[in-house]
């Protein structure tokens, strides 16, 4: 399983990587936003998968899950989703006062 | 031209309701199962932006007249002070207390202040997340 | 136990939402934001003089015990640092009064420098790694706002670039995160640090550790610096100063920890590389700073050279090494912010950046100009300044060490450092005087004083040497031995 999990995030990775490497604003955000997802897959997977049931006070289970792992992939959800929403405000800006959303034309003047 | 939501509009009407009865199940259910501030503020944050999407900005904003904005930093701080209460007591900074009280209508209850808490990031998330949509989509 | 520690991440953090409430008033933003900046200068010094009496302090937040809970640990390290941020932060914080424009600060620019700072703050005090990703992110999250503060088109597309560069690099922090817990099940520092002892720093989580260095390195600006230039130049002159001042140190700061307390079993991998990298950033920022003849380009390649050197010293890993980059740190935190606060009035003054095109500012500006010679002559490094004892014991703990290679291309760099600076210094202030009082762009009215008073802070690091010299040994002498580290947190 875990081993899947680590193939997955690896494809992930490479589309996100793909992405991020064109020349469009907004498949650059589309980008980042999946090697942000691949990098919470990984984070999931870092305490093993299926090693016991959820870890809830008063639950009757002989093992529980690692839950420093689903902790940390929340924050860093939120995080994520904060950073996106941030970017994507941005680049519309950016869109809307160039008129343009190519990166190759955003690059700034070459003596500046 | 105005398009014709009229099966978005009833459902919302009742929709909304259902979900904002069930964010305070989630909020109050959190202390010891699955739910808390978190989440219960995200799913009420939700049946808000819910409201948006189908009454449009100015009819919503008219009824709910909240700054989102100054709710998130409200949130923000009645979380940090239940924190702070700690350090009152000579405790590590955001240690939660309990205890056990005789309520007229409830019976026994166990009363946290980890649930004020809760109530600070419920608050804080509700006003972050609605901010977020309503900056996105005011600008046009 | 001890609550200080939570306070200079509290504060600005507090009075920030307090802010948001009160958005409209303007007065009462600048009071309470420079009240608590000043707060923290206050609770650095007190945290200090704890830290001397009693050792590493430690706070396990909500009572949880060490490695369940979250930590915060204050070494003698993080509070200097702490100390240098909050006396800056309160001078770019004056600066930017008269400086930033009614319609920012009603922006929401008063909480989100105060969230840049208590991210700062709370990255130099963690003591658990995800903690210092979530403190990075804070701050982070900030500077992207306050980088496009005020939307020019310059800024909008600089910070798209700087947004990009950062998002990744966070992406590979998280990376190293989940390998590392992966690998050793826990994520505070100081079991961190215990487990990898136990089981030895083997290849794999050698490899992990250079994927945590390119994550800094990219934060600090070592080697891997080509967003910098463009980023530090575009905001407002306030924002620059404190961008050059701190950002980047947070990221040295974290190489720093991860590089003594956790990754120090394998230095002839780790820290050899990290010197590779040092070297050439050195030889880099000092061909930038001494080929381009724009004010703001000259400066930020200044930013870069500086990071070079003060790894040097964690390079060699000798007690003068570190000591010597704990001086030039602090040094370099005020000296920093002086020279991006000097530069920004000149542009101010002069309404372009082109060395070129400014000349003679001594006449009518001579406060600016000799702050302006004093700082430079500090970054040089001439006795009795404050970066002199920096760049001694660098150079001495990195030719201890024998690598004599850096330590040559750092003092090589210190003579372009001071080549670029003088260039500056001959260019801008000395020489015909263009513009009279009348042709200028805007008045040096409010803008002298927080610049004097960190020249005055510089100055008097340089000549109260001895006064700190007991708490950079301390800090050198924590840093070079974890296990004060670990027994603070499980005490």
């Amino acid at each position: 399983m875990e081993t899947l999990m680590v193939i997955l995030v690896g494809i992930l990775v490479s589309i996100g990587t793909y992405l991020i490497l064109s020349k469009q604003l907004l498949r650059i955000v589309l980008g980042i936003s999946i090697v942000g997802h691949a990098v919470n897959l990984l984070i999931i997977t870092s305490g093993g998968l299926k090693t016991g049931s959820a870890p809830l006070l008063g639950e009757k289970a002989a093992g529980f899950t690692d839950a420093i792992p689903q902790a940390l992939v929340l924050t860093a959800i939120v995080i994520n989703f904060a950073v996106t929403a941030v970017v994507l405000v941005l680049c519309y800006r950016a869109y809307q006062s160039f008129g343009t959303d190519d990166m190759e034309q955003l690059r700034g003047d070459e003596h500046e | 031209m105005k398009p014709n939501d009229v099966i978005l509009k009833s459902v919302t009407q009742v929709a909304a309701v259902i979900i904002l009865t069930f964010s305070i199940y989630l909020f109050m259910n959190g202390h010891h199962h699955p739910g808390g501030g978190f989440i219960g503020g995200l799913s009420m944050a939700s049946a808000i932006v819910l409201l948006y999407l189908s009454f449009g900005i100015e009819k919503v904003r008219e009824n709910i007249r909240v700054d989102f904005k100054k709710l998130a930093a409200i949130g923000v701080l009645i979380a940090i002070g239940t924190g702070m209460a700690g350090v009152v007591f000579g405790q590590p900074f955001l240690t939660q207390a309990f205890g056990y009280r005789d309520l007229p209508i409830f019976g026994t209850t166990e009363l946290a202040s980890a649930l004020i808490f809760d109530t600070g990031v419920a608050l804080a998330v509700i006003g972050t997340a609605v901010n977020i949509i309503l900056s996105i989509s005011e600008d046009r | 136990m001890n609550n200080l520690l939570i306070a200079p991440i509290i504060t600005p953090l507090l009075t920030g939402m307090v802010l948001i409430v009160f958005q409209k008033n303007v007065m009462l933003q600048r009071i309470l934001s420079l009240v608590a900046l000043v707060a923290t200068i206050v609770i650095s010094v007190l945290l200090m003089n704890q830290i001397r009496d009693g050792g590493i302090q430690s706070l396990q937040l909500g009572g949880w015990e060490a490695p369940y809970g979250i930590s915060l640990v204050g070494d003698m390290f993080s509070a200097l640092l702490l100390l240098a941020a909050s006396i800056v932060s309160v001078c770019c914080l004056i600066y930017a009064f008269s400086s930033i424009g009614r319609k920012q600060e009603k922006l929401y620019f008063y909480p989100l420098f105060l969230f840049l700072i208590a991210g700062v703050n709370g990255s130099f005090l963690t003591g658990d790694l995800f903690n210092l990703y979530v403190c990075f992110e804070l701050f982070l999250v900030a500077s992207y706002v306050l980088i496009t503060l005020g939307g020019a088109k310059r800024q909008l597309r600089e910070s798209l670039k700087y947004i990009f560069t950062n998002i990744i690099a966070s992406a590979f922090f998280l990376i190293g995160v989940a390998y590392l817990y992966s690998m050793t099940g826990t994520l505070n520092l100081a079991q961190l640090s215990i487990r990898i002892a136990e089981v030895g720093q083997d290849g794999l989580i050698t490899t992990v550790s250079i994927v945590f260095l390119i994550v800094f390195a990219m934060k600090a600006g070592l080697l891997l610096f080509f967003w910098l230039p463009g980023s530090y130049s575009v905001p407002p002159t306030a924002i620059a100063a404190i961008f050059a001042a701190l950002l980047t140190k947070v990221g040295i700061y974290a190489i720093f920890r991860m590089f003594t307390l956790i990754f120090y079993h394998e230095p002839q991998i780790t820290h050899l590389f990290i010197g590779i990298l040092a070297a050439i950033t050195m030889i880099l920022g000092g061909l930038g700073a001494s080929g381009f003849s724009d004010l703001r380009k000259i400066l930020t390649y200044n930013v870069i050279i500086s990071v070079g050197f003060i790894m040097a010293g964690l390079v060699s890993f000798t007690s003068a090494g570190l000591t010597g980059s704990i001086y030039y740190l602090i040094h370099d935190i005020l000296i920093k912010a002086i020279v991006f606060m000097i530069g920004g009035t000149i542009v101010h003054l002069t309404g372009t950046s082109n060395l070129k095109n400014i000349s003679g500012l001594i006449r009518l500006h001579p406060q600016l100009g000799w702050m302006f010679f004093i700082a430079a002559l500090s970054m040089v490094g001439i006795p009795p300044l404050s970066g002199f004892l920096g760049k001694v014991f660098t150079t001495q703990g990195v030719f201890e060490a024998g690598y004599y290679w850096l330590g040559v291309i750092g003092l090589v760099a210190s003579l372009l450092i001071l080549y670029s600076m003088i260039k500056l210094f001959m260019n801008a202030f000395w020489g015909e005087t263009i513009l009279s009082v009348e042709e200028e762009k805007g008045t040096t009215k409010g803008l002298l004083f927080p610049i004097a008073l960190l020249t005055l802070a510089s100055v008097a690091l340089g000549f109260g040497a001895e006064a700190i010299t007991g708490y950079v040994a301390q800090a050198a002498e924590e840093l070079l031995n974890p296990n004060l580290y670990i027994q603070a947190v499980f005490e």
